[in-house]
Formats: C-alpha cells, sequence, structure tokens
C-alpha cells in the first residue's frame, strides 16, 4: 500500500471532520475523492499530504508513519498542490518551478545542480510550459497558471502527486488540458495520483478509483463503474441524475433535478 | 532554449548591476557622511586617515566624531532594512515593518519611562530600550500564539499592543511635560552624539543578523509562496517563522535602543528595495541592506549639514523625505 490513513480522526476548533477514517491508495493509481461540499475532502487530503499534521490517528507512507519521516524527505516523495496558490508578482515560470527543489536542498547538503536542472526542465516539458519559462506566472492565464504549479509539484519528482481540485476556476478547454496532463503522469512516469475533484464526470473520465466522502468518513471506495451510480448521486449529494453513453463510450451522469 | 536561457540571465546581471549601484550609493554615503559637517575633508585625507597616516585636527574630528557617527548610521539602516524585509515574508504583507512586532512601542515607553521617570539613569536608555523592544515582540508573540503564529493575529495583536504602550508614552510625556525634549528626541529618532560605544553595542547584532538572513533566504522565499505551499516543500513553516521573527525583533531592536523610533526605513527601504530588485530574497537582503545603509548615512549628512549649525533629528528628514518618495515608487507601480 502506498498510502493509507489509518483510523484518522480531524477536528478543527471541537467541530469533528473527519473520523475514524480507514482509507488506502493503491500504488500507481489514480484516485478521485468526491463528495458533498463540507464533507471533509480538503481535510482530508490536507492530513494525508502533512499540510496538517494536527490530527489522530496515522498516515502511513508504505508503512512509515509521514510524521515520523523528516519533512523534506516527504517531500521529495509526496507532492501536494492545494488550492489558491499566489506567487510574488515577480516570480517567473522557471523560478516557481525551481522552488519545487527546496526539498533536496539543505544548508548542510550542496544541491546536485544537473539533478535539480534536468528536473525543473522535465517538468516544464511534461506541463508544456516551454513557451512560457521566463514570464511571470501572474501573467499567465489560468489554465498555465495552473500547469505552471503543477510544474513546480513535478520538479519535487514525487511518488505521489496530490491535487485539490485542480479545475477550479478553469474553462472546459483548460480543465481537460490539465487532466490530461495528470493522466499522462501517471500512465507514463506511473506517479500515483490521488485528487479531490467536483467534477463527478471528470471522475468518471479520469479515475480508476473513487473514494466518496460523506458524514465524516469514507462512504464508499471501488471503481467508478461501481460507485459513480445514479443511486449513489442520490444518496450522497441529494441530487437525481441521468446517464448517457458520451461517444468514448463512457457512462456520463448529467444531474437533472433536486432529490425531493 | 538557447533565447530562454539568455532571457534568465538578463535577469541576473540586471539583478546584480541593481546591487553594485546600492553598493555604490552606500559607498557614496559614507564618504560624504564622513567628509561633510561644519569642517569639509577632501577624499583623500579621509582614506589616508583611514587606513592609519592621518594626523592633526581632521584625523581628531574624523576618528572620534565623524567616523562613529557614521558607522552606526550605517548599521542602524541595515538593520532597519533587514529586519523590515524579514517580516514583510514573514506577515505576506507588504507593509509589514518592525512597527508591527511591537519594537518602537516597547523600545519607546521603556526608553522614555527611563528618560522622564529616572532623570539620573540616562546612560541605561540603551539597554533597557532593548529589553523594552524585545519584551514588546515576545507580548505580542505570546498574544498572537494559538496552535501557531499567524500573520493577522501578530498584526492584529500588534497593534493592540502598540496602542497600548503609546498610551503609556503619551500618559508619560503629559505628566513630565517639563522634561519632555529629550523624550520628543527619542520618539523622532536621530544620531547626534553617537559615538564608538553606540558602534559597540549594535555591530555584534549587525554581524550576526545579517549572516543568519541570509542563511535563512531561501527559506524566506519559499515562505512568499504561502504557508501550504511552503509545508508541501517540506519547510517547517511555524519554526521558520519563529527564528526569523526573533532575528527580526533583535536587529531592529538594536538600532531603536541605539539611535531612538526611526520606524521609517525598515518600511520604505526593503518595499523599494523589492520594487527594484525583485522579490528573491537571496538578492533583497543585500540590496535592502546596502540602501538602507546609503538612506541613513545620506540623510543624515543632509540632517546635519543642511541647517547648520541647527541640526534637524535625522527621522524627521527621513520621514519628510521618504514618504513622498514611498508614494512616487508606489504610483509608478500600481
Amino acid at each position: 500500500m502506498a498510502l493509507e490513513a489509518k483510523n484518522l480522526t480531524v477536528a478543527f476548533e471541537g467541530n469533528t471532520i473527519l473520523k475514524n477514517v480507514n482509507v488506502s491508495f493503491s500504488p500507481g493509481k489514480r484516485t478521485a475523492i468526491i463528495g458533498p461540499n463540507g464533507a471533509g475532502k480538503s481535510t482530508l487530503l490536507k492530513a494525508l499530504s502533512s499540510l496538517n499534521r494536527k490530527y489522530e490517528g496515522q498516515v502511513l507512507l508504505d508503512g512509515e508513519d509521514v510524521r515520523e519521516m523528516g519533512r523534506k524527505k516527504l517531500s521529495q516523495r509526496l507532492a501536494i498542490l492545494p488550492q489558491g496558490a499566489q506567487a510574488p508578482a515577480d516570480v517567473t515560470v522557471k523560478q516557481l518551478v525551481d522552488f519545487g527543489r527546496f526539498p533536496y536542498r539543505s544548508w548542510l547538503r550542496a544541491s546536485d545542480p544537473k539533478a535539480d536542472r534536468e528536473a525543473v526542465e522535465w517538468a516544464i516539458e511534461r506541463t508544456q510550459l516551454n513557451a512560457f519559462v521566463d514570464r511571470p506566472v501572474i501573467r499567465l492565464s489560468g489554465g498555465e497558471r495552473q500547469r505552471a504549479w503543477i510544474a513546480m509539484a513535478l520538479a519535487q519528482k514525487p511518488e505521489i502527486l496530490l491535487l485539490d481540485e485542480p479545475t477550479t476556476y478553469l474553462d472546459i478547454g483548460h480543465q481537460l488540458e490539465v487532466m490530461n496532463i495528470v493522466e499522462d503522469l501517471n500512465r507514463e512516469y506511473g506517479i500515483t495520483i490521488i485528487m479531490v475533484l467536483h467534477d463527478i464526470n471528470h471522475a468518471l473520465q479520469y479515475a480508476d478509483e473513487i473514494v466518496v466522502i460523506k458524514d465524516h468518513g469514507v462512504f464508499a471506495q471501488g471503481t467508478p463503474k461501481e460507485i459513480l451510480t445514479v443511486d449513489m448521486l442520490g444518496n450522497v449529494f441529494g441530487v437525481r441524475a441521468d446517464v448517457f453513453v458520451n461517444s468514448k463510450g463512457i457512462s456520463v451522469l448529467s444531474p437533472v433535478s433536486l432529490v425531493k | 532554449m538557447e533565447v530562454k536561457e539568455e532571457a534568465s540571465n538578463a535577469v541576473l546581471v540586471r539583478r546584480i548591476f541593481v546591487l553594485i549601484i546600492f553598493a555604490v550609493l552606500a559607498v557614496g554615503g559614507f564618504m560624504l557622511s564622513v567628509g561633510m559637517g561644519s569642517v569639509s575633508i577632501p577624499l583623500d585625507e579621509i582614506i589616508t586617515v583611514i587606513f592609519g597616516t592621518g594626523t592633526g585636527t581632521h584625523e581628531q574630528i574624523l576618528w572620534n566624531i565623524r567616523l562613529p557617527r557614521t558607522i552606526v548610521a550605517a548599521f542602524v539602516g541595515i538593520n532597519l532594512a533587514l529586519s523590515g524585509a524579514v517580516l514583510q515574508a514573514i506577515m505576506k504583507n507588504p507593509l509589514a515593518d518592525p512597527h508591527i512586532i511591537g519594537i518602537s512601542s516597547g523600545a519607546g515607553l521603556a526608553g522614555i519611562i527611563v528618560m522622564l521617570v529616572f532623570p539620573g539613569y540616562e546612560y541605561l536608555v540603551t539597554p533597557v530600550a532593548f529589553l523594552g523592544a524585545m519584551a514588546a515582540a515576545v507580548v505580542i508573540y505570546i498574544l498572537a500564539w494559538k496552535n501557531g503564529i499567524r500573520p493577522v493575529r501578530i498584526i492584529l495583536a500588534g497593534v493592540a499592543v502598540s496602542a497600548f504602550l503609546g498610551a503609556g508614552i503619551s500618559a508619560l510625556m503629559i505628566f513630565h511635560s517639563d522634561k519632555v525634549h529629550g523624550a520628543l528626541m527619542w520618539m523622532v529618532g536621530g544620531l547626534a552624539a553617537r559615538s564608538w560605544p553606540h558602534v559597540d553595542i549594535i555591530y555584534p547584532y549587525a554581524v550576526a543578523g545579517i549572516i543568519l538572513v541570509m542563511l535563512g533566504a531561501r527559506h524566506l522565499n519559499i515562505l512568499q509562496l504561502g504557508d501550504e505551499i511552503a509545508k508541501g516543500l517540506g519547510l517547517n513553516v511555524e519554526l521558520t517563522r519563529i527564528v526569523m521573527t526573533a532575528i527580526a525583533a533583535m536587529l531592529a531592536a538594536s538600532a531603536v535602543s541605539v539611535v531612538g523610533l526611526l520606524g521609517f526605513v525598515g518600511l520604505i527601504v526593503p518595499h523599494a528595495a523589492r520594487l527594484i530588485i525583485g522579490s528573491d530574497y537571496r538578492f533583497l537582503l543585500p540590496g535592502a541592506a546596502l540602501l538602507g545603509a546609503a538612506v541613513v548615512m545620506f540623510s543624515d549628512t543632509f540632517a546635519r549639514t543642511a541647517f547648520a549649525p541647527t541640526e534637524l533629528p535625522v527621522g524627521i528628514l527621513m520621514a519628510g523625505l521618504g514618504a513622498p518618495f514611498f508614494l512616487f515608487l508606489l504610483r509608478r507601480e500600481l
């Protein structure tokens, strides 16, 4: 098991957000975490990625408690792209991506410039940002900017990449662009993807596995086919949906009305 | 990729060029400050005196008056500018400065208590002010602590504590209005009669501070990306914030305890340096330090020569000239 949560309980100022969550993420797979607003998806992602280390229970990476690993050691294996990241106005794409090498640098140990350069170039290549390397991140379009942040995470050379709603605020074209990059990273390099998605149809199209979070815990886990059903949408989101088969042969769900 | 490499190099060349300009400004400010005054001393004589072969009254003036005062000015500029630059990264707020962590109000009240309530102990102003500044910073830290430090809570706690201490300062000035002149000079900040003992007080903090903040430059760069990104990159955000705030507090406290509340340098210089050199702290920190030294040395020279024999407190001059310049920079940027 690559990454797993064991009896994970997260409370914030007295409110329990996740309670006794047990979930494991298969290595090399793309897993989508879905669920209604406020169910604790982002909270789960933050605990999994050590952005928040104040929880009960354990998060294990290959059986090792992540809180007992060094932060930088962890960041060399696991990268997280949270929502709403912002860079100072003059930081260029290249500089931003280079920040992804931070986990490999320290006061005592000189960094390996060749490895740094290769990782940065690879990350820029994979996110198709070659044309923008010297442009300030703040001046990119929404889709390009999101790719730049993904590139920074890739420069960490992670085994596992966690993404929190990576397509929020993007138009449908840029949404697919980002999802395709994520899919390619998984297919070509075997990077385990764990992503919170709000679009059910993205989950259907791009995930191997679905984890549904509801009422402070895991409501269901399985393949998109098993999980993403009309019944589930009714139970979890209170939405009645129709099913269509699209031209790729994938069943897509279209919300029609609220369940009364 | 050739073209792209060139573009990146151009940024580097520009930054180094700006650093050189700032260094030239600092050296120019030093020479001017040492050379100008009621007796002006030519450049070649300054150099011979500094390298130990000068003689006569000019040597006396340089060694006993001008040099120590100029060195204090340079260190004050460096310390306040570095402190402000560090706090701006930590608070993720371009308007953060040493005021925010209570340095000015803490040093102000402590210094004024000594001057007004215990006027026989004026020689204790500097150490007591230093303790007052650090104490105020610690109190603000404790008040802002709640599962770690958040910039917004520091800023709010800082505003509240500063207002509280400010009330104490005002009350003391009103009750001791007969002795208020020295206290007013202290509140504005000035370099009059600063000499070697003051150099001895400030330089260890300056040297230690410069080394420590430069070691933290890459960490500050990461911190500017926000807490979550910084944590994701493996930075211990809480620890970095505490350590760097402590260093910033120490730098600013050593400066204001020696010259009084010269607050504005800590806000304007790092901000100006950032607009000119960019947000990369590996360049911004040395840039701010050089610019801070240059600004205080130039300002002090002007303040003591422009209306001679009357000396203007340098704090008044810097705020008077600095504020419009600051607005000019901002207008151009926005």
